[in-house]
């Protein structure tokens, strides 16, 4: 075979592209990456582990604080801003590495530019402007990923209106900071940015904080956040931002009129965009459809031998969507025996803000509205004697059942490390367990994934620590 | 799509075996039905054949190796048009998840004799189903015996419906059967216990639980688990009662001189230190022996129907029904027509006292060309059993008990055993079952005949 024909290559070396490449190679194919920025994509660099880097400073900062409450002697707390950003970096650039030289030791060739498909299984890759060279494979994976959308008038500008990039990489810590939209990207700056005393306001346009989580648990974590200090405007749309030198005013329409606050930084975090252009998907007859590419369930496009996975294949934009669907679109190119297409209620969600959210499945509401006759458990971390002893109660566990079969329907964790423990119902809904099996599972004492264990017996009426 | 030829599980319990011979050689053609290797396990060797067509790409696991675990890919297959060379290359390890869902199938032993193979409902149940999420499960053929593995959702769910989990295909990893599964087979109405008796003959028959349930008020009983055992008994005696035309003969045997005998024979035993006698004939030792004899002097009852033709046995290989917790057990006294009564008599002890502690091989108590149920020890007169397929007969036996009859036209007592053959009459017509019987009679009641040749 030629240097420029593989048996497959992706587009994009994200978190669903470079775990696609990876996969590929093992499976004994010719695999090739394009990648035009870094090995890693957003998750890695811009994305998923920067944030958990700023986050973990926050969170040990806070710890800082309240050392008196464990019998610490007082420190003063302080903090080295660009310290902080530089370790984000540092991890950030360790693990891209780290994907450098997981390409090199599946032999995997990665070619550095933008890729553009040119139809039949060719593709052509350009860098800087210049052509690079052209290619053709068997099988290309498209996994170009997104990236933050750009709202008419909210647009980020590199400099006052950030978007996630600028915020995790800013020229200066800003005084005040005016964050829209509260998904998982804005709830974790608006938490981090506000641990360093920044005086942060949340803008949503739903009527809920976490709109995509269970209602109780956006409540809860609202509660909480509102207490410490944060500003939350629900049901509130900012019409327009008005930039100054060093400030910017946001004129923000809420339920009880018009509101301007005038901020140093805006951080647009309105969700993000599929990267679906100029990459030759027209050309090459892929077809998109409500800004993603359309696929059925083995990641195929409506043009043949080639495929999408990841976040321009579709929501949820997770980065473990990603992977999952790289395994499986090529196992299916691979013909391996058994694999099964992604079940996307078993899709976990978390959000690494103070208090964390985890979440998988259907929340009370979406249940209900499915028609599903429902029980539901709750138990609180105040009632958990390891959350006590570690001195971080704020949080609850919720569980959904069906109340006819017993199916676990759906999980939903507010509290420390709940993005840890979060797995353990989504293996059980992998496993498509009842409340028995969860029922009969012994949870280690004490940890705080007891309440996991309470959140199911209550939902039956039999918890026994509350 | 490369194909993964897995190490079959030959038997419910089979865990591994022995690659005793590869029949093709990589690069050769293959096709369906084809036999490409020889698996020794510890009970036999027996044929594994091809249930797809190609090329034999690469043979993974060498000749001669051992201890091969169920499910492990021992050789890859290449369908048309793939390149055999390519295929090679393929890891076998990523063809594995595949798992049981493609295990090929393999012949019958070949000591159970190639005439006897059953129809090939294990083959079916073994091919792998389409792996399309949105396509309806088929439903299978049954099961082999053994674990049905299903998630607990697909369990609970089969429950409420009424669904034989054994009657459904799993989708599932390693043919697991998944919550799909059983909302398919609920749509299509396959695999309600009722359709699964119909069709498949060996499944429990009759109303569907939830119907059974609904007769009596919750709490007016428990309910509790079945064991294997107790699935085997139900279908198996179901399957006879609903294929094999029974029809029963009654006799009353006099067995006073037989008694005498025995009495007499046992009075002979010499004793160990402990004063334990060397034998102890049971009357059951002496109808084994009779019921032998009998079936070897009328050779026509010695039988089993097949759709092909009947088998004549050249030995009789009686099972003997041993009552143990929770069901029961027919271990088989092999070409019991050639043994003496001691023999019988020993072997018989052995066999139900590793019966009782569930200790028998399968293949001492799978076969058998006739059963023997004796209830006498449990006070009843006269019974009829339930033939055990695929024999074609069984002797139940009452208790020898002290009952005036007339003799020389006058009423005497005299100890009498009353003697009930359950026949299958595909394989054995009322006149040679009344023969056979005859001559059992003959010689219980005249133990002398016993000893042979007569």
């Amino acid at each position: 075979m030629a240097d420029n024909t593989f048996d497959l290559m992706v587009l994009g070396a994200g978190p669903g592209g470079y775990v696609a490449a990876i996969r590929a190679a093992q499976l004994g194919m010719k695999t090739a990456v394009v990648e035009e920025k870094h090995l890693g994509g957003i998750c890695l660099n811009w994305g998923c582990i920067p944030t958990k880097a700023l986050l973990r400073s926050a969170e040990v900062l806070r710890l800082m604080c309240e050392a008196k409450s464990f019998g610490l002697k007082p420190v003063e707390p302080a903090f080295d801003f660009p310290a902080i950003i530089k370790r984000s970096r540092q991890v950030s650039a360790r693990l891209s590495k780290g994907v450098a030289h997981l390409m090199k030791k599946n032999k995997i060739t990665v070619i550095e530019g933008r890729g553009r498909l040119l139809g039949k299984g060719r593709l052509a890759v350009e860098k800087d402007g210049k052509p690079q060279g052209e290619y053709s494979a068997k099988h290309i994976i498209v996994a170009t990923g997104a990236r933050p959308r750009a709202l008419p008038g909210l647009e980020p500008d590199g400099k006052l209106v950030w978007s996630y990039f600028e915020a995790l990489n800013p020229d200066r810590l800003p005084r005040s900071l005016l964050v829209i939209g509260s998904g998982a990207i804005g709830m974790e700056f608006a938490d981090f940015y506000h641990a360093l005393d920044v005086e942060v306001t949340v803008v949503e346009i739903a009527p809920r904080i976490l709109p995509a989580e269970d209602a109780e648990v956006s409540e809860f974590v609202r509660k909480v956040m509102a207490k410490r200090g944060i500003r939350f405007l629900l049901g509130a749309k900012v019409a327009k931002l008005e930039k100054g030198a060093e400030t910017v005013t946001a004129t923000v329409e809420t339920k009880d009129g018009i509101e301007e606050i005038t901020v140093e930084r805006v951080l647009a975090a309105t969700g993000v965009v599929a990267n679906v252009e100029n990459i030759g998907l027209e050309e090459a007859g892929v077809k998109v459809k409500d800004g993603v590419i359309a696929v059925d369930e083995w990641q195929r496009t409506s043009a043949p031998g080639v495929y999408a996975i990841g976040d321009v294949a579709g929501a949820p934009m997770l980065a473990h969507k990603a992977s999952h669907e790289a395994v499986i679109c090529v196992e299916k190119i691979a013909g391996v025996k058994g694999v099964h297409p992604l079940n996307r209620a078993h899709i976990p969600a978390c959000t690494y803000c103070l208090p964390q959210v985890a979440s998988v499945g259907l929340s009370e509401e979406q249940a209900k509205k499915a028609g599903r006759q429902v029980k539901v458990g709750r138990f609180p971390l105040i009632a958990n004697g390891k959350a006590i002893a570690l001195g971080d109660t704020e949080g609850f566990v919720k569980t959904v059942f069906d109340a006819k079969t017993g199916e676990l329907l759906g999980a939903h964790m507010v509290g420390p490390e709940v993005t840890e423990m979060i797995q353990g119902y989504t293996i059980g809904m992998t496993l498509e367990t009842t409340e028995a099996e969860l029922m009969h599972t012994i949870f280690p004492h004490p940890t705080i994934s007891e309440s996991m264990h309470e959140s199911v017996l209550a939902a039956f009426g039999q918890a026994l620590h509350i | 799509m490369p194909i993964a030829i897995l190490m079959p599980a030959l038997s419910p319990t089979m865990t591994e075996g022995k690659i005793a011979r590869w029949l093709k050689k990589e690069g050769e053609e293959v096709h369906a039905g084809d036999v490409i290797a020889e698996i020794e396990t510890d009970k036999a060797v027996m044929e594994l054949e091809a249930t797809d067509e190609g090329r034999l790409a690469k043979i993974v696991v060498p000749e001669g190796t051992e201890g091969v675990p169920v499910n492990a890919v021992i050789a890859v297959l290449a369908e048309d048009g793939e390149e055999v060379a390519e295929v090679a290359k393929i890891d076998p390890a990523t063809l594995a998840p595949a798992g049981a869902q493609a295990a090929p199938t393999a012949e019958q032993p070949k000591e159970a004799g190639k005439a006897e193979a059953a129809p090939k409902k294990d083959a079916a149940a073994a091919k792998a189903p389409s792996p399309a999420p949105a396509a309806t499960p088929a439903p299978a053929a049954p099961r082999p015996a053994g674990r049905v593995f299903a998630s607990p959702l697909a369990k609970r769910l089969a429950k409420e419906h009424g669904i034989d989990l054994s009657m459904i295909a799993g989708s599932g990893p390693r043919g697991r059967i998944v919550k799909a599964d059983v909302e398919a087979a609920i749509a299509s109405g396959a695999g309600r216990a009722g359709v699964a008796a119909a069709t498949a003959g060996a499944a429990m028959a009759g109303m569907p639980d939830a119907e059974i349930l609904a007769l009596y008020p919750q709490g007016s009983y428990d309910l509790k688990p079945v064991d294997s055992m107790r699935k085997a008994i139900a279908s198996r005696l179901t399957l006879s009662k609903q294929t094999v035309p029974h029809f029963y003969l009654s006799v009353d045997c006099i067995i006073d001189r037989l008694l005498q005998a025995r009495a007499a024979i046992n009075a002979q035993a010499p004793k160990d230190e402990d004063g334990k006698p060397a034998w102890k004939l049971s009357v059951n030792d002496f109808v084994i022996k009779a019921w032998a004899l009998a079936l070897k002097q009328v050779p026509d009852a010695n039988v089993t129907w097949t759709q092909r033709g009947m088998l004549h046995h050249h030995h009789v290989d009686v099972a003997v029904a041993v009552a143990i917790p929770g069901g029961l057990i027919t271990p088989i006294i092999r070409q019991a027509e050639e043994l003496d009564l001691p023999a019988i008599s020993a072997t018989m002890k052995d066999l139900a006292a590793r019966a009782r502690a569930r200790r028998l091989k399968p293949e001492e108590y799978q076969g058998g060309t006739t059963s023997i149920s004796n209830l006498g020890m449990f006070g009843i007169d006269q019974f009829a059993a339930v033939i055990n397929p695929p024999q074609a007969t069984i002797l139940a036996v009452g208790e020898g008990a002290p009952r005036v009859v007339a003799e020389n036209g006058q009423p005497v007592v005299r100890t009498v055993m009353t003697v009930t053959l359950s026949a299958d009459h595909r394989a054995v017509d009322g006149a040679v079952a009344a023969q056979a019987l005859t001559a059992f009679r003959r010689y219980i009641e005249e133990p002398a005949l016993l000893l042979g040749g007569f």
